[in-house]
């Protein structure tokens, strides 16, 4: 299927998800979230997302940002698609993303709404703006990852906070 | 404001100096028959940058292919004529802007490096603990980060001046937050997101009454007003060549001559000295002392090209465009329900800040990209203008005077569809 034949379909997801944010909001006391702050000095969008991992499932996960339509629906699609999946599942699914706006084959079955933001990938000025909010899990749920290979307990491993600039090349 | 209509357009009588209309002097810029999208560019970015006039960028292409030597080294004609080509630029930019020598003139690498320059030698020798720096809260990071920085690094003060609400550093402002401890006043001539003019002889002189220096940032300015930097008697004056139809990576500081010869060197290496000892070296006098090793040669022949371009067309027929234009975008856009305009009044220098209600202005941007028309969205490396206007960023419409009344009529069909801005996915 095409994404023109599909446009006011996709058209009115993302106007949902750029109005009606899901997971919108970070929790009063990050103590046992891992928070991850990202911005786009060249452009301005700033996101911060919060996820909290229980074993091998992905409890929670907020997100608040400041942004452009793209930047802000992609964060609110992240947060629907990745809240209640494994962890791998949900590094699989922010693969599957990045690799559909950056124009590169991708599983269908994995994207769910968020394939209203494949014509992204048309747009190469704009990938970042999509990709933002999906690039913050990802690094926070490596994050996690690692401290656990570390040999921290799930409720330390959560603990912690990144922030970050993503850099023209990224 | 009078409308302007089809009919009785007026940009038809507009001519330049040399008898040109701004049609034919279209011709001298290849990026004005760029498309974009499959859509003619429409190019109203030039506050970022300027586009380039084929003149400027056939001077380069000469040098390189003709006498493409290094200047100031060797003996031979053809290094002569380098030399030579490059000298004049300096005297020619000493005349452009009213300097009374051509070693007031340094080539730096942009406004940017000219300002780090000062703030560097001028501000390290000549700025002490307790002392007080003044900049507004309009000044592009560019002449604002520099001074922060310099103020921490002598343990000086950064005080800050807001303009008025129209974005203008009035001597009376000024005025208010000089001391007996100024040492040093640094303020836009015309600022990159508000387009507001400073009257720079009146700020000089205030300036002056407490012996503070005042540098500008020239960068927007000089695109803008002619300069004479000996009437206003400012004491540092900066711009770069790219605003102003010349090349990137070349740079200009007038420095009032006794200030620059009790400044030290801030980079060092070959052409900047004098006698090199075993342990201890004495420095060339100015111009040499400031441009260490080899300089953007090429590009300081085409900003030379750029000044003569200007001068042939004559700032008065480049005000007069740019307020035709400036003044037709304001009026468009004030008469669209959605458009929030931020600067209104300075449409005399073709900068409109502006944002569509309730749409971030990069959504707005993409509308207008996919229409072939370049714009600005963002901070425009000016937060403290940002949180001045009280707004996260904008969308910035500049335009110059190879832009014309037909563009910015497109211009204000394509913002009326700033709430399309899902259709650049589709
Ligand atoms: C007012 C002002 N000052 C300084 C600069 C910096 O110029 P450059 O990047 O050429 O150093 C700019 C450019 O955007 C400007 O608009």
């Amino acid at each position: 299927m095409s994404s023109s034949d599909n446009s006011n379909l996709y058209r009115a997801i993302i106007m949902d998800h750029y109005q009606n944010s899901r997971n919108k909001g970070l929790v009063e006391n990050p103590r046992g979230y891992m928070t991850v702050r990202l911005k786009n000095p060249s452009c301005g969008d700033d996101l911060t997302v919060q996820l909290k991992v229980e074993g091998t499932m992905v409890k929670e996960v907020h997100q608040l940002g400041a942004g452009c339509s793209i930047c802000c629906a992609s964060a609110s699609m992240m947060a629907e698609s990745l809240e209640g999946q494994t962890l791998e599942e949900a590094l699989r699914r922010i693969d599957n993303f990045n690799k559909m706006v950056q124009g590169e084959a991708y599983d269908e079955d994995l994207v769910g709404e968020a394939v209203s933001l494949e014509g992204v990938s048309h747009l190469p000025q704009r990938v970042k703006c999509a990709t933002l909010a999906w690039q913050a899990s990802k690094r926070g749920l490596e994050k996690i990852e690692d401290e656990r290979a570390r040999g921290l307990a799930d409720h330390e491993a959560n603990e912690g906070s990144i922030e970050d600039d993503v850099s023209p090349e990224d | 404001m009078k409308k302007h209509t089809k009919q009785d357009r007026p940009s038809s009588v507009l001519v330049a100096k040399d008898g040109r209309t701004v049609e034919e002097i279209r011709k001298d810029f290849p990026m004005t028959q760029a498309l974009e999208h499959g859509h003619p560019l429409i190019y109203f970015n030039s506050g970022a940058t300027s586009l380039k006039p084929v003149q400027v960028l056939d001077k380069m292409d000469r040098y390189y292919k003709e006498y493409g030597v290094n200047v100031a080294r060797g003996v031979d004609k053809i290094g002569y004529d380098a030399t030579k080509a490059y000298e004049d630029v300096r005297a020619q930019t000493a005349r452009f802007i009213g300097a009374a020598r051509p070693e007031e003139i340094i080539f730096t690498r942009n406004t940017t490096e000219a300002l780090n320059l000062i703030a560097y030698a001028y501000g390290g020798s000549h700025i002490a603990e307790g002392d007080e720096i003044i900049v507004s809260v309009n000044e592009h990071h560019a002449n604002y980060v520099p001074w922060q920085e310099l103020a921490k690094r002598q343990g000086a003060k950064l005080v800050l001046v807001k303009p008025d609400k129209t974005g203008q550093v009035t001597p009376e402002l000024l005025e208010e937050k000089m001391t007996t401890r100024t040492r040093l006043v640094a303020l836009f001539h015309v600022s990159n997101v508000m387009g507001a003019s400073n009257d720079l002889e009146a700020l000089a002189e205030v300036s002056h009454r407490q012996g503070a220096v005042l540098v500008v940032d020239g960068a927007q300015g000089i695109v803008h007003h002619p300069v004479d930097v000996m009437k206003s008697d400012v004491d540092f004056y900066c711009f770069s060549g790219h605003k102003l139809l010349g090349p990137t990576g070349i740079g200009v500081l007038y420095g009032k001559a006794d200030l620059l010869r009790a400044m030290p060197p801030w980079q060092f290496g070959g052409e900047m000295i004098d006698v090199v000892g075993d342990y201890e070296t004495t420095f060339a006098d100015i111009p040499a002392r400031f441009e260490a090793g080899t300089m953007p040669i090429a590009e300081v022949l085409g900003l030379g090209e750029a000044l003569a371009y200007v001068d042939r067309i004559g700032y008065d027929f480049i005000q007069a465009q740019i307020a035709l234009l400036g003044q037709r975008m304001v009026e468009g856009l004030e008469a669209l329900p959605n458009m929030e305009i931020y600067n209104a009044s300075n449409y005399r220098n073709g900068v409109l800040a502006y944002n569509a209600k309730g749409i971030h202005p990069h959504d707005v941007a993409g509308v207008y990209d996919r229409e072939g028309i370049s714009i600005r969205a963002g901070h425009h490396c000016n937060q403290p203008t940002m949180r001045f206007l009280d707004v996260q960023s904008t969308l910035r419409a500049s335009v110059n005077f190879y832009n014309t009344l037909d563009e910015v009529e497109h211009f204000i069909e394509v913002s009326k569809k700033a709430g399309d801005f899902l259709d650049v996915l589709f």
